[in-house]
């Protein structure tokens, strides 16, 4: 810890957000999207991507590039947040709802573990991904999804720390025990809700 | 300069006191601090630099030491990156007498001791020069005489850091070679290399393989990262090529 | 190329904070691959949410810590993907 050290003059660039209700608290506000890496980018060519959902259902379906385009899509618009405190308003996203990707799937799972390319994962409950509350995103303010933002396609779960929105997602295994994902494995809280400040384990 | 014996030790972070600074380049400045109880560090680590505003905003950064250890001060070189949050407050608002707070040194991979010899092949680009810099000085303060042979890339002439110091030490020195590539502009009658660093440029510069150079890489990852391979592809021992990328946000 | 790769070295300064040790000196075997080598020519992401180390082999997560800053200070370190780690 510091003992109360203060950088005389420094302001840095974000900026506290007190009083503004879209901000969870602690947060900061950022204008610009920033990149955090726990390993490689993965380039996967289109040709060679395939979204999965697997686990506990009835039996694995799984979708080409193409097939996965020609899902009806749907235009978001949320606020993110980070748990390493910066937000970001407002952000404008495409994708395929997690309702769509799971209708007619036959399952007595409750949670889920959304897996990507490089090996990252990250657990939720499905009722924290359906209703509406969670989409695979493959557009970020009307471009093309760019890899370090997780592009082809991420995991988009706003409500929740963006840990949670794994980047480069390649498929969805549903489980009937909650299986911890890469950071909720090594301090970070199981669920991750922002408006209840839950980083990390005992929150 | 007192030397403590260098036992197994935790990181602490402490603060630093900045007693001088001094412009390098339009886009470069030099910070001098001094460190209480500083154990003195060898030449190539690095330290962690922490900013905390008055919210309680905190932003870190590593800056390499540029001094060498015989030096009475702690020298960081800092490159002002506009986007950035921490350098423009290291070059554009700190003054002397302000306190920074900071852990180190950091890194014993990355270092270099006149004693374990060479001959040294050094490749930087831009600020790159800074952990490099610290081990020409340290062989000269050692009295060493490693043949060292500097590649250094800079953007143009007036970007070169270090300079000066740079060619007064190779005038005096017969056995520190230094050679200079300028990526964009170069001034006229400009004779050296005018192109970014490539294999071609490696295997004219660098010892051969089989005289077994150290070669210590720093600069943007992608220098850092094609130098490094180019040297393994002419046949360089790749435990002998260290590297120290600087990342996307040195700011 | 990947622009957020950096040399072990960089996982230093946490490391440093949990071990007494210089660990970029320290010789990792890659519990994956095999690879031996100083973690200084590993491979490092460095973030606020944590800091892994990987193999430069075979991207293999060597090791893994995370820090909470605010309250008590705790860390979480994960060393499943060393073979053994050589400290001196």
């Amino acid at each position: 810890m510091s003992g109360g050290f203060i950088s005389r003059g420094f302001r840095g660039r974000r900026r506290r957000a007190e009083g503004d209700v879209r901000v969870p608290p602690g947060q900061y506000l950022v204008e610009g999207f920033p990149v955090l890496s726990a390993g490689p980018t993965p380039r996967t060519p289109l040709a060679e991507w395939s979204l999965t959902i697997e686990g506990e259902v009835d039996g694995p379906r799984t979708w080409s590039w193409e097939e996965f385009r020609a899902l009806p899509s749907e235009e978001v618009t949320r606020d993110i947040h980070c748990v390493t405190k910066w937000s970001k308003l407002g952000t404008t996203w495409e994708g395929v709802s997690v309702d769509t990707l799971l209708e007619g799937v036959d399952s007595a799972a409750e949670y889920m573990v959304a897996y990507s390319d490089g090996g990252y994962t990250t657990n939720l409950p499905l009722e924290g991904v359906t209703g509406g509350k969670a989409w695979v995103a493959h557009t970020y303010e009307g471009e093309p999804l760019s890899p370090e933002h997780g592009g082809p396609a991420r995991l988009l779960v706003p409500h929740l720390y963006f840990w949670k929105s794994a980047k480069w997602v390649r498929g969805l295994r549903l489980v009937t025990e909650d299986e911890p994902g890469f950071w909720e494995s090594l301090g970070y809280h199981n669920q991750g809700d922002p408006w209840r400040e839950q980083r990390y384990w005992g929150d | 300069m007192i030397s403590v014996a260098s036992g197994p030790r935790k990181l602490a972070w402490r603060i630093g006191e900045v007693v001088e600074t001094s412009p390098d380049t339009p886009r470069t400045k030099s910070l001098f601090l001094e460190i209480p109880g500083w154990e003195g560090h060898r030449a190539g680590q690095h330290i962690d630099v922490r900013l905390t505003a008055e919210d309680g905003y905190q932003a870190q950064r590593s800056y390499s030491i540029a001094s060498a250890p015989e030096d009475g001060t702690v020298e960081l070189l800092v490159e002002r990156l506009d986007d950035g949050e921490v350098s423009p407050y290291l070059t554009d608002e700190i003054r002397v007498g302000d306190g920074l707070e900071l852990r180190g040194p950091i890194g014993g991979w990355f270092a270099w001791e006149a004693r374990e010899g060479g001959p040294l092949l050094l490749v930087a680009g831009g600020s790159g020069i800074a952990p490099l810099m610290a081990m020409i000085r340290h062989r000269k303060a050692a009295g060493n005489d490693t043949p060292v042979r500097l590649l250094y890339s800079s953007r143009s002439y007036e970007e070169i850091i270090f300079r000066e110091e740079l060619e007064a030490l190779a005038a005096e020195d017969t056995a520190l070679e230094i050679i200079h590539t300028l990526t964009r502009s170069a001034p006229p009658k400009w004779e050296g290399y005018h192109r970014r660093i490539d294999a071609e440029m490696l295997a004219e510069i660098a010892p051969a393989a089989e005289e077994g150079p150290l070669a210590f890489v720093c600069g943007p990852t992608p220098l850092v990262e094609t130098v490094a391979t180019d040297l393994v592809g002419l046949g360089h021992e790749p435990s002998r090529v260290k590297t120290e990328r600087f990342g996307p946000t040195g700011g | 190329m990947d622009e957020h790769r950096l040399d072990g070295n960089a996982a230093g300064g946490i490391l440093g904070e949990v071990f007494t040790f210089e660990m970029t000196t320290a010789r990792a075997a890659c519990a994956h691959c095999g690879a031996t080598g100083p973690l200084g020519s590993s491979m490092a992401y460095v973030s606020e949410i944590g800091t892994v180390v990987r193999c430069a082999a075979c991207d293999n997560a060597l090791i893994r810590v995370v820090r909470q800053d605010e309250g008590p200070a705790r860390y979480w370190l994960d060393l499943r993907g060393v073979e053994y780690l050589q400290l001196e």
